[in-house]
């Protein structure tokens, strides 16, 4: 049963990583790579169980802060920052 | 022991369809305001369903109170990090695709209208 989570896991990184590409905005684009940073997380705890490695947990954590802290900075820039080329 | 083996398959197993129900939530609804409550309310419910499933096949150790910890981070992050995006979002003048149609099909009649009295 543990393939199969890791198998789900996968696919939707796959998944996350398309609307990552094609994502219309850019706040599309951070919810996807967010989304994706959680999904590793959970690949790195599920697959690090059934691969017996020594401290994935420690690893899963620190991927868990870095990810929060990086998708809030990236955010914080673009709610103030406006891109080129965007009309509305 | 054998009702522990049972418990963490049904919860990697529920995880991993909450997963990926998120995800086609994800590619295939059709405004970021509902990507992002199908991403974030999945999520919310899918991480702490796998770790629990990975927790109690570990058993008791030191690394299920550090899995309880990421949870806790998980739980807490993930709420904030929605909030703000979708702050974000309508700071930088996102609209819900509702209100757009609307407001879009309201203007093609007004135009549609005002062509067809102006060549006369």
């Amino acid at each position: 049963m543990i393939a199969a989570a890791i198998v789900a896991l996968l696919i939707t990184l796959a998944l996350t990583l398309i609307r990552a590409f094609l994502g219309p905005n850019i706040y599309d684009q951070i919810l996807a790579v967010n989304s994706f940073g959680t999904k590793t997380v959970l690949l790195i705890v599920v697959g690090g169980h059934a691969l017996g490695w020594f401290s994935y947990v420690d690893i899963a954590l620190m991927y868990a802060l870095v990810n929060f802290v990086g998708t809030l900075a990236v955010m914080r820039f673009f709610e103030q920052y406006k891109p080129q080329g965007e009309e509305k | 022991m054998m009702i522990n083996s049972m418990l963490s398959d049904i919860c990697l197993l529920l995880g991993g369809i909450f997963t990926l129900t998120g995800a086609i939530g994800l590619l295939r609804l059709p405004d970021f305001y509902s990507r992002l409550h199908a991403a974030s309310v999945t999520e919310s419910l899918a991480a702490p369903l796998l770790i629990i499933g990975v927790m109690l096949d570990t058993g008791f150790t030191l690394d299920s109170a550090k899995l309880i910890l990421i949870i806790v981070v998980m739980v807490i992050v993930n709420p904030t990090i929605t909030h703000a995006l979708c702050r974000a979002a309508a700071h930088g003048g996102i609209t819900p695709k509702m209100q757009s149609e609307s407001t879009q099909k309201n203007k093609l009649q007004t135009e549609t209208e005002f062509s067809s009295k102006e060549p006369k």
